[in-house]
């Protein structure tokens, strides 16, 4: 009982723990890909029965969105490449994109108390602990625990978590931490003389390394001041899809491939 | 364990496929109902074979547990060895009661287990969302009858004493 009650504070702290947690998480990673099989089998099936014609709609739907998208990424290459020309004439990190790989969500059902996600990639794909996982439309969170071939993300709504954000109307910057109990994100010491107002879009800022500057956190919902408060009561909507999404993507950032540290070494 | 005709596997297997019970996705709304599983064979092992099945055994299932629910590392260990410490001291009067009372004392063991969860969530700051929660010792309870029969069973077929 002394060694459970050890044990939880150790993990809380973040000390050590997590040695014995992957050890034990690789013979546990198999009940998980055990469980998600007949859902993925019922997925394929369904895959293999559908009509022609659905498929026909569908493709037809996609292509049409692919040329939306292609029209879209044209104009955002422009702006990259005159982004990128500017920052050099500052002489700033240019900014280049990492390498990126979709993962499925496993359907395994965790504890609903707890903010987390196992995903189809481990070890073996190259996953490490701390990468940054986004979906569609936002950031997701971030990898906690790698087993062989499979992984488990802690979610922005958690209150574990912590992202750096950035607003995109005037570049102040905040911590957003999560907050489990309502599903969403709050900033966390912002003063009540900080210029943040419902509706600011915030995107990662890249302080912190863990995740990659740019991408979008969320929307500002409320801000509440309170005269009484040193701080400002902050809510912000997460924009990924936290309880929907079943695809997502693992980011390689570029501090960490092994290339970058190789450039950075000889200055 | 060599003169006994009883393989040291089934115990295991029987927390294996409580753990995949555990893990298996359910319907949006049966989020909160999961019975737990795991705890529901744990009390009937140590209700039948204390001798075996015991504290320590708790505490290993629930480390393995919290590994596959990613909570904190010993949440689960301590909650489970708590119950079936009463488990153990009480398995002679338990194992004589009728089903429906074994129902009753389980649905106190569990909501013991969900408190003991409850208070740790708490003390981490991530409390559940929901006073559903607590209805999962409910449907533990209403389940029991069902798992006691069926791990009867499958105790008489694999011979374990």
């Amino acid at each position: 009982m002394g060694l459970a009650i050890l044990l939880m504070v150790l993990d809380q702290r973040g000390l050590g723990v997590q040695q014995l947690r992957t050890a034990l998480s690789m013979p546990l990673s198999l009940l998980e890909n055990v469980v998600s099989w007949p859902v993925q089998l019922i997925d394929k099936l369904g895959d293999t029965v559908s009509t022609h014609d659905a498929l026909v709609k569908e493709n037809l739907d996609l292509k049409s969105q692919q040329l939306l998208l292609k029209a879209q990424v044209q104009r955002l290459l422009a702006i990259e490449s005159e982004n990128n020309q500017l920052k050099a004439l500052l002489r700033s990190s240019t900014e280049v994109r990492g390498k990126v790989l979709i993962a499925k969500l496993l359907a395994v059902d965790t504890e609903p108390f707890v903010n987390q996600v196992v995903l189809d990639r481990g070890s073996l794909d190259a996953v490490y602990i701390g990468q940054p996982v986004l979906d569609a439309n936002g950031v997701m969170g971030k990898i906690i625990q790698v087993g062989p071939t499979t992984s488990r993300v802690l979610l922005v709504n958690d209150t574990r978590s912590g992202i750096p954000v950035q607003n995109t109307r005037n570049s102040v910057r905040a911590i957003a931490v999560g907050d489990s109990f309502s599903g969403k994100l709050r900033l966390v010491n912002v003063t009540q003389t900080v210029d943040i107002k419902a509706g600011d879009i915030l995107v990662t800022s890249g302080l912190g390394e863990n995740y990659p500057a740019g991408y979008p956190v969320g929307q500002v919902e409320s801000v509440a001041s309170d005269p009484g408060m040193q701080f400002e009561t902050i809510v912000v909507q997460p924009s990924a899809h936290l309880d929907r999404s079943r695809q997502v993507l693992l980011v390689w950032s570029n501090q960490k491939t092994p290339e970058n540290h190789a450039q950075v070494a000889p200055k | 364990m060599n003169q006994e005709s009883y393989h040291w596997l089934v115990v295991p297997t029987s927390f294996i496929v409580a753990m995949l019970l555990m893990l298996l996705p359910m319907p949006e709304w049966t989020v909160w109902l999961r019975p737990t599983w795991v705890l529901l064979v744990l009390i009937y092992w140590a209700m039948t074979i204390p001798y075996r099945v015991n504290v320590g055994t708790a505490w290993i299932v629930g480390i393995f547990l919290d590994v596959l629910t990613g909570t904190l590392l010993g949440e689960h260990a301590l909650a489970m060895t708590i119950v079936t410490y009463f488990v153990v001291r009480m398995h002679a009067q338990l194992r004589m009661y009728s089903l429906i009372q074994q129902g009753l004392w389980v649905f106190l063991f569990v909501m013991g287990y969900q408190f003991i969860l409850f208070c740790i969530q708490g003390f981490i700051g991530s409390l559940p969302n929901s006073w559903l929660y607590w209805s999962s010792s409910l449907t533990s309870m209403l389940l029991w009858p069902w798992v006691f029969s069926i791990m009867r069973d499958y105790r008489r077929r694999f011979k374990v004493a």
